[in-house]
């Protein structure tokens, strides 16, 4: 028993059917439980307001869009490493929500700006690294739509997210070079004594949790949507051939 | 080595665009801002830095495309790659001659242009080495992204967004070093992360081109 088994399409399709609905369960759960939470068992903020309330939305999608693009790199690797197609739809598959997940923290983001800062957009260091993001991110879901072939495809985005994570990481640190920033500074970690309040600390963990979930649900939906996709691309590729070859038998479907 | 760079150099002067293209692009833009934001010279001086490393990078951006999409249709790119000379050679020599063809003509005009914005006289060493030392990053990183779209049709518009988030410490470390310059603070620190990032590219990114470029020709 190996993680590698998963490479096999049929290993991967039966044990994701099986955890499929328990992640999405397990999503929602965290979801309605983080969300009712966090907008209505929480006390306002003594400077915010009631707009602190948008952090259950701001922080766990931030966070994702990171760790979709972390993941893609992962998945990128093995193809190119070990080339198990199923790790190659994971990346493709990936992408779309990490690009959701960008957008819904510039827009959730650009809300809480407007009240607090004063304005929707700043060139703040953050800010300016997930707009590069949502470019990487769209960058690479055009290169993965515009290329047929999809094996040539699976290798030359996956060089690109390679390239495109090495960029990404220069820029993070170059646009802190202007050294203006209005965003502040890590509020969640593991090793600092200073966290967010614990009263907005348990529902915001349980809504990023849930985010997770929702994550790893919906690349399991969209992975097995293309394993499917390409499924059914070969058997009409098989009969296509059947066809136009009339010697061929064709075979009981 | 030295033949193919002066084939490529020779086919890319002689076809026409390819040097041109890149330097009259610059020109109109540089002429084109005053009009745009009006003549105040203190205004104008604040802004040139940026405004001439953003010509630059628009007019590098210009000719990615023709990197090898020309060798590419016309099947010169594969006897290329079945030659003895490695491929990741190739894409170096591929980036040197773009360079050569818009990188270093645009730094040559730069601190002429630089006079159309006023840029202040002792911003000018800084405009010329910052663009000598970044112009090779950006002829690199677009022959990846030329390499990544070669065999597609219109690959034009993609390369565009492909190579756009690649572009930006560059320019951002471009842009901040000429920017320091002209006020007169110390510029050196930016400088070095430019040509960290061209060393960088230079030490790395042939063998992702070349890698891109095996995928296309398979």
């Amino acid at each position: 028993m190996s993680f590698w088994e998963y490479a096999n399409p049929k290993k991967f399709m039966e044990t994701s059917s099986w955890l499929l609905p328990w992640v999405a369960i397990g999503s929602l759960l965290c979801l309605v439980v983080g969300l009712i939470w966090g907008f209505f068992f929480t006390p306002d903020d003594f400077r915010q307001g009631s707009t602190v309330k948008i952090i259950y939305l701001h922080v766990p999608s931030a966070l994702m869009a990171i760790n979709a693009w972390l993941m893609m790199l992962v998945c990128s690797l093995i193809w190119i490493v070990r080339r198990h197609h199923v790790s190659a739809l994971a990346a493709r598959a990936a992408a779309p929500i990490g690009v959701t997940m960008t957008l819904i923290a510039l827009a959730t983001g650009a809300l809480w700006g407007q009240p607090m800062w004063g304005t929707y957009w700043a060139w703040d260091p953050r800010l300016t690294s997930f707009l590069i993001l949502f470019l990487f991110y769209l960058g690479y879901i055009a290169l993965w739509e515009a290329i047929e072939n999809s094996d040539t495809a699976a290798d030359l985005t996956s060089v690109l997210c390679l390239v495109g994570s090495v960029f990404a990481l220069l820029s993070r640190y170059a646009v802190n070079f202007w050294n203006q920033g209005l965003h502040q500074g890590a509020s969640l970690s593991l090793d600092k004594e200073e966290n967010v309040a614990d009263v907005f600390y348990f529902p915001l963990l349980v809504c990023i949790a849930g985010f997770v979930l929702l994550f790893v649900a919906l690349v399991l939906i969209r992975t097995r949507t293309e394993i499917r996709a390409r499924r059914i691309s070969a058997l009409r590729a098989r009969q296509r051939l059947n066809d136009t070859s009339p010697s061929a038998t064709p075979k009981e479907a | 080595m030295i033949a193919l760079l002066r084939r490529d150099l020779a086919l890319t002067l002689r076809s026409g665009g390819g040097f041109g293209l890149a330097l009259a692009f610059f020109l109109i833009l540089v002429v084109l801002i005053p009009f745009g934001v009006g003549p105040q010279s203190e205004l104008l001086s604040r802004i040139a830095p940026g405004v001439l490393w953003v010509g630059a990078l628009l007019a590098c951006l210009l000719s990615l495309d023709r990197i090898f999409q020309l060798d590419f249709e016309d099947g010169s790119l594969d006897l290329l790659a079945t030659s003895p000379l490695p491929l990741e050679s190739l894409a170096l020599l591929k980036a040197l001659t773009h360079w050569l063809t818009t990188g270093l003509p645009l730094t040559v005009a730069a601190p002429f242009l630089g006079v159309f914005l006023s840029l202040p006289g002792e911003a000018v060493v800084w405009l010329v080495s910052s663009l000598a030392l970044g112009t090779p990053a950006l002829s690199l990183i677009g022959a990846f992204g030329a390499a990544l779209t070669v065999g597609l049709k219109r690959g034009g518009l993609l390369i565009s967004l492909l190579v756009l988030p690649l572009y930006v410490p560059t320019l951002i470390f471009g842009a901040e070093c000429v920017r320091r310059g002209a006020e007169g603070l110390a510029a050196s620190t930016p400088l070095l992360f430019v040509a960290g990032i061209t060393a960088g590219c230079v030490a790395a990114l042939p063998f992702a081109t070349a890698s891109a470029l095996r995928v296309n020709l398979r």
